[in-house]
């Protein structure tokens, strides 16, 4: 026999109001529990403290598009240093005619990063795309050929250096990296030693030393009447250091292969360098590749030194604009800026790199 | 039949003998790119007549050095300019590894807490913190010390013995009195006993179970045994508060505007990475852990202390080891701020002496045996705490 219920039992008892929703929120994620209230209301003060003066300074009292006199008569910050000096700060004394021509580089090399996030991109053609992509870029700074008037190399500053820096930089480190890596893993014993004596070496210096060794002990290398321009020789520097790094991520890609792939790759006759290229290296370079993003991050934080040697990078170009009794003082303002163009590159890249780690490893 | 035919295997299709043919062709290789590069330098150093060797050590620097933790003067040596230049390199590395670990520990905590503020602040912080250069935290850090602090005259005096001015920050120090030696000594003797002190609970509670409060008393001991002594020696209160004499303060303590950019700078950066290390370690404990230990009936400090830390020390300790060497490495940006660590003095006496070759040696062998002391010493730390598996 079925049972019937009164209508008060059907009805579904809903959670008290101070459970559900905003308030129920607010509850579980800041105030549950003695300890936690007393930090919310700590953290609250401290950003009362902070955020509104901040906001004050940086957006009320701001002075965005005016000359130095009227910034120093107000309270709040100077963005007009950033506005005033736009094109000096993002392409330094490249002639400013032709200033188009890194801004155009600059887009062709966003637009293919842009392209190359989605992996079903990746395919052999893509490869060339880069390729013919880094030559076009080169032409477009170097200028000489197809009417473009030639630009020398020491008039380059600002972003595009310290794009150029750090792909270029990248892009050449990553073959040597891989030969270091490999060479750390042969079974020849004075290969691996010389391989194993680089990688700690450099892996134990600063940046900084190796930019000074370049910019000093590099001409003393060369034959006499041979000289090479201060880009090339930080570039050198730069690709050096990165090599050791990216030779030890490799490494650990290496290491994580089973021996049972060298073994079916021998069973199949393979040789070492056909192992290598066709079962090891397309494995373990695809597991390092979230690594490897965060080795071009620090490589192109790690740009910004070369304004100790003297190039006019961002940080370089910014100080320089500094030192004009016009602008002297306003570093804070121009520093956030820098700051967020560094910011957005490097979040850009880390966000990439989480996604990609996500997808890589559902995918096995 | 067999033997034959194995000797009649040509030399370069035997793998072992074009293995060691190899390896003599790379070494035959680099050893000349050595002796070409080489011979150019010794022609490049004879013709701009600079000379060789490391008897410049020895030369009078006559250059000045802004901070020295030992005495110097622009009539000492190089060699000693050096080294004033690596005790200043460390003391800002050590005090900014200190300093750093715990701010990491603590962020890296806070970005696992409940509270929602809590964690979302420490997830911004180490973002913003990791994703900007930190040359140009540097840079900031010293702009807002040189440019928006007021001059010794109005300096900014937050409570009393405190002074921020834009020629660093001047505070009040206890006057030098005889009995300071003694409590150092003392501390390290109360050091020495809490050690001893520790392995003979460890052994007792081996043998009979019994536990013994060993924090709450090494504690004490740290605390009370150079109180006693200050007491003892009638416990001298007298401060050494900075003065206003002429454009800057005399006594009590200073630190430059450099040394405060270079480690505000450093402990910020470094303490982000250091954060998420952390978290990682923390969240490397799996969740059954917790609930083993508490239904074992252990207390919440207990459960932290034996169950949760010694296994994430594990995860923690070699990522916290080459985050320490990072920052150790990082300080050598100093010279962009005009801190006088090592690698400043070398690069003034590379630019004085013009011996660049052994100067950058200079700098590559100090730095490495920077880095290999922090690695053996973090290494047997490792070795301490690692899994002991049967």
């Amino acid at each position: 026999m079925e049972k019937t219920y009164p209508d008060a039992y059907m009805e579904s008892l809903k959670p008290p109001v101070t459970s559900i929703g905003v308030i129920g929120w607010i509850r579980f994620n800041l105030f549950n529990g003695a300890f936690n209230s007393i930090l919310t209301i700590i953290t609250l003060l401290l950003l009362w403290k902070t955020v509104p003066p901040v906001f004050k300074w940086a957006f009320i009292d701001s002075v965005w598009f005016a000359d130095s006199s009227a910034c120093r008569g107000s309270d709040g910050a100077c963005w007009s240093i950033i506005s005033a000096n736009f094109r000096f700060i993002i392409f330094g004394f490249f002639p400013y005619e032709s200033q188009w021509r890194p801004l155009l580089a600059m887009t062709l090399l966003f637009g293919l990063l842009f392209y190359s996030k989605d992996r079903n991109h990746w395919k052999k053609s893509l490869g060339y795309a880069w390729i013919i992509g880094l030559i076009a870029m080169g032409m477009f700074m170097r200028g000489g050929i197809f009417g473009l008037a030639p630009v020398e190399s020491a008039k380059w500053g600002g972003l595009p250096l310290t794009l150029l820096l750090s792909v270029f930089g990248l892009t050449a480190a990553y073959p040597l990296g891989v030969i270091l890596a490999l060479g750390r893993q042969s079974k020849l014993p004075a290969l691996k030693l010389l391989c194993v004596l680089y990688i700690e070496l450099i892996r134990g210096v600063p940046l900084i030393s190796l930019l000074f060794m370049s910019s000093v002990i590099f001409p003393l290398l060369l034959p006499e009447g041979v000289t090479i321009n201060n880009i090339l020789r930080a570039q050198t520097a730069i690709i050096l250091f990165t090599a050791a790094y990216i030779a030890e991520v490799v490494r650990g890609g290496l290491q994580g292969m089973s021996l049972g792939q060298y073994e079916a790759a021998e069973s199949i006759g393979l040789n070492y360098y056909l192992t290598m290229r066709l079962i090891i290296l397309p494995q373990a370079l695809k597991i390092v590749i979230p690594p490897t993003v965060s080795i071009l991050i620090s490589a192109f934080k790690d740009t910004s030194l070369v304004v100790i040697i003297s190039l006019w990078d961002l940080l370089k170009t910014s100080k320089s604009i500094l030192s004009n009794p016009e602008w002297m003082g306003f570093s804070r303002e121009l520093y956030i800026f820098i700051a967020i163009l560094y910011f957005l590159g490097c979040f850009s890249m880390s966000n990439y790199s989480r996604k990609l780690e996500k997808e890589l490893s559902t995918e096995n | 039949m067999n033997t034959t035919v194995a000797e009649k295997i040509p030399f370069w299709l035997d793998p072992k003998k074009r293995a060691i043919l190899f390896q003599i062709m790379v070494i035959a290789g680099i050893g000349l790119l050595a002796f070409y590069l080489v011979s150019n330098t010794l022609f490049n150093l004879k013709k701009q007549s600079i000379a060789t060797g490391i008897g410049f050590l020895q030369k009078e620097a006559s250059f000045e050095i802004g901070e020295t933790l030992i005495p110097y003067s622009a009539a000492s040596s190089y060699g000693r300019a050096i080294i004033v230049g690596t005790l200043n390199t460390l003391r800002v590395a050590f005090i900014g590894i200190i300093i750093t670990v715990i701010l990491g520990a603590i962020v890296g905590i806070a970005r696992l807490s409940s509270n929602w503020l809590v964690s979302k602040s420490a997830a911004v912080y180490i973002e913003v913190m990791q994703d900007i250069p930190v040359l140009l935290q540097l840079f900031f850090w010293y702009a807002i010390f040189y440019e928006s602090l007021p001059s010794p005259r109005q300096a900014l005096n937050p409570f009393a013995g405190l002074f921020l001015c834009n020629r660093g920050v001047a505070f009040a120090a206890p006057a030098s009195h005889p009995a300071h030696p003694y409590m150092l000594f003392s501390f390290f003797a109360g050091c020495v006993l809490v050690y001893l002190l520790r392995r003979w609970a460890k052994s007792r509670q081996d043998e009979t179970g019994k536990s013994f409060p060993v924090f709450r008393v090494s504690v004490g001991i740290l605390i009370a045994f150079p109180l006693v002594i200050w007491v003892g020696s009638g416990a001298p209160m007298e401060m050494d508060v900075p003065e206003l004499k002429g454009f800057n303060f005399k006594g009590g303590m200073t630190l430059s505007p450099e040394f405060m950019a270079l480690l505000l700078g450093l402990v910020l950066y470094t303490a982000a990475f250091v954060a998420e290390v952390v978290r990682a370690g923390i969240q490397s404990v799996s969740k059954g852990q917790r609930e083993a230990a508490m239904s074992l009936g252990l207390r919440p400090p207990l459960v932290m202390n034996l169950v949760i830390l010694p296994q994430a020390l594990r995860v923690i300790i070699p990522p916290l080891t080459s985050q320490m060497l990072n920052l150790t490495k990082n300080s050598s940006l100093a010279v962009a701020i005009g801190y006088p660590d090592f690698v400043s003095v070398a690069n003034t006496t590379i630019n004085q002496t013009g011996q660049a070759i052994e100067g950058v040696a200079l700098i590559m062998v100090v730095y490495l045996i920077f880095s290999l002391s922090t690695s053996t010493f973090m290494n047997w730390y490792n070795k301490k705490v690692a899994l002991v598996e049967r």
